[in-house]
């Protein structure tokens, strides 16, 4: 494709194996976090809808990892990925979903308004879009104070169909600000394929950003040591004064728009044959050469990790009705 | 706290007065807006400025005209003609410690940025269970008088008021607009700071120290006996001048401006038709579902059993706003409409 100025090179080991491991005991915290937070809903526990983000593991490990604690990221519906690799506490992320005080966002927010402003998530968008324009926002004060700080907006394929997304990206570049637009291209907008919602083909949508001069880095979505190398990049770019990045990342959403989404839209084989060749979590697996034993004991630890993370959220503190308008003004 | 102002002010005249009591009586509302700028510009490297022709140009309405030569282009930035990303990187930009400042050309075009106001500014602060605090002023302008037709001159103050989260600020004198604009920009929430398109070129004495005006106060521009009329913005001045139609024909009015119309001065409304036991509210935007109707809920209730008469409110009749200046008249309020109105409440009792 010649319309990608760099891709950031799949395969290839170019960060240390230490790391890698690192990563991917993160991506499967993502994905049992999200399998446990299924199961609660499921059973009734958890309040509101959920979005979970299985197979987009890759895209929020990769991305977060490559920032620092400073930088800032703005989510998604699709967020406890971001807010966990982002630097949250699982437990605090669970608790905010059983709509407890000591949630991240203090029960008041719930799975798509997750924030955490110590650890530089400056808020999930339940809002398609909603979010980019504060990046732009937030890049444009680290500008003007001469912090090197980037700010990152998460958004899927969907989002590139809004006008915010657009007047946010065209802003961003004529002012050179240090942001990175984190496209995680699934293909979907909720149930919308991109056949459906773009004229470009979703393979192509970066080119959208070129339509403002603005610098396009490309890596799979599904290879997190490629997405936190094109970060890295990315990041260099924009905390180096020559402007902000689109990241383009494809990746594969393999499950429903929302949990319990029975996917009428989408074809059954096609599915079965992503969920078997992408999953993000099990190509690191094989690829890491796991022995069944290393693989359990680390498995074992992660699970442990979320089952805590559910007994601290239910034993949390429910919310005085009282307070709802208590942060209505600062 | 907003730090104290100080420093002289770009409209001031040369004067030997001592300082006290030194009045500026030559500064119009437009001038006492940019004072307002400039001073917080000068005190306080946080404060920028965004939006469409504010620098060269000076804006569309001149009221920042000479602070790009004086702040440069980095705190006096002109915007592309985006809405939507004006008031959403200012939103970026408050969360992460600055104070901006972003001008939205005519408030018709505030409809343009609502998802960001509503949706973003007004619910960051509660959706982080408070967390972020978001230091946005969003300056904006309209009304009619001049024939723009119906893009250029609604007036739409009462949809934010709706918004918890907001505040909402209209003023209607040059000392208000200067002292409510300074503890707007200080004010640690997002404000809606609506000014009024004819009013820029009206004069009026300002103190020469900018005395911050808290937001949530009334003023009571007049005093009287028999009916009180609260009103905002353009129809101060015409309730005013109803006023003094009114004492020729022996009605005492009184005329309170709540300036500040989230966070409202209840108590003042309240005491203030207590006293007069007659009610009438007056405003340029369309009188249905109009700041008149809440205004009209608050003193029925607060002061129901004082009422003497029915409130009556004063508006813009239900119509877009016509381009030919006889229609356009027609469907605005005006003095006289004021004075019939005070004159019905005054009639029933």
């Amino acid at each position: 494709m010649t319309t990608v100025e760099e891709r950031a090179e799949p395969g290839g080991r170019r960060v240390s194996e230490e790391l890698l491991r690192s990563f991917f005991r993160e991506m499967l915290l993502v994905r049992r976090f999200e399998e446990k937070v299924e199961e609660r809903f499921r059973a009734g526990e958890l309040p509101g809808f959920l979005h979970v983000a299985i197979g987009q593991e890759a895209t929020a490990v990769g991305v977060c990892s490559a920032l620092e604690r400073a930088d800032v990221i703005a989510s998604t519906h699709r967020a406890h990925g971001h807010a966990i690799a982002k630097g949250t506490a699982p437990e605090r992320i669970m608790a905010e979903l059983y709509g407890k005080v000591e949630g991240c966002s203090h029960g008041y927010g719930g799975s798509m308004h997750l924030y955490d402003v110590e650890a530089g998530n400056m808020g999930a968008n339940a809002v398609v879009a909603g979010g980019i324009p504060a990046i732009v926002g937030a890049a444009l004060a680290f500008q003007l104070r001469e912090e090197r700080r980037v700010a990152v907006a998460f958004f899927g394929d969907g989002a590139t169909n809004t006008g915010t997304f657009h007047e946010s990206l065209n802003l961003a570049q004529l002012w050179k600000v240090p942001a990175i637009f984190a496209l995680e291209n699934n293909g979907w907008a909720e149930s919308t394929p991109a056949s459906q919602h773009s004229p470009l083909p979703a393979a192509r949508l970066a080119v959208r950003a070129l339509a403002y001069g603005m610098k396009t880095i490309e890596a799979d979505g599904q290879d997190v040591e490629a997405v936190y190398l094109a970060t890295l990049a990315a990041r260099e770019h924009a905390v180096s004064g020559r402007g902000p990045v689109l990241l383009h990342l494809p990746t594969h959403r393999l499950t429903g728009h929302y949990i319990g989404d029975p996917q009428v839209y989408r074809d059954r084989d096609e599915l079965k044959r992503e969920r078997e060749t992408k999953d993000p979590v099990e190509l690191l697996r094989a690829r890491l050469e796991f022995s069944a034993d290393e693989f359990e004991a680390l498995d074992a630890g992660v699970v442990a990790e979320v089952e805590s993370a559910v007994e601290f959220a239910k034993a949390g503190t429910d919310p005085r009705p009282e307070d709802a308008d208590k942060y209505v003004y600062a | 706290m907003p730090p104290a102002a100080s420093g002289p002010s770009p409209a001031e005249p040369g004067s030997a007065v001592p300082p006290r009591e030194r009045r500026v009586p030559e500064v119009t509302y437009r001038e006492a807006v940019r004072d307002a700028l400039q001073r917080a510009l000068r005190e306080d490297e946080s404060v920028f400025l965004m939006g469409e022709d504010i620098a060269e140009m000076g804006g569309s309405m001149a009221v920042t005209q000479g602070l790009l030569a004086e702040f440069g282009p980095k705190r006096v930035r002109n915007t592309p003609i985006s809405e939507m990303a004006i008031v959403g990187s200012g939103i970026g930009a408050a969360m992460q410690g600055m104070r901006p400042i972003v001008e939205i050309m005519y408030e018709d075009f505030l409809t343009l940025s609502m998802e960001q106001l509503v949706n973003q500014a007004a619910k960051h602060r509660t959706m982080s269970g408070g967390q972020l605090k978001v230091p946005l002023t969003i300056r904006t302008q309209g009304g009619a008088g001049w024939s723009p037709g119906a893009q250029h001159a609604q007036q739409l103050e009462s949809w934010f008021v709706h918004v918890p989260g907001l505040k909402v600020v209209f003023a209607s004198t040059p000392e208000d607009v200067r002292g409510l604009l300074w503890s707007a920009i200080y004010d640690d929430n997002p404000v809606v700071f609506f000014e009024h398109r004819t009013l820029y070129p009206i004069k009026g004495e300002v103190p020469d120290e900018l005395a911050p005006i808290p937001l949530g106060k009334a003023r009571v521009h007049r005093e009287g006996e028999d009916v009180t009329v609260v009103a905002t913005g353009r129809l101060v001045h015409e309730s005013l001048r109803a006023a003094e139609e009114a004492d020729k024909e022996g009605i005492s009015v009184e005329v309170v401006d709540p300036r500040t119309l989230l966070p409202l001065d209840e108590d003042a409304i309240v005491a203030s038709v207590r006293k007069t036991t007659r009610c009438v509210t007056a405003h340029e935007a369309v009188t249905r579902g109009g700041f008149g109707a809440e205004l009209a809920a608050l003193v029925q209730h607060g002061a129901f059993d004082w009422l003497d008469a029915p409130i009556e409110r004063v508006g813009a009749r239900f119509a877009p706003l016509p381009f030919a200046p006889a229609m356009e008249q027609w469907v605005v309020p005006h003095a006289e409409d004021v004075l019939e109105a005070i004159r019905r409440t005054v009639a029933r009792a």
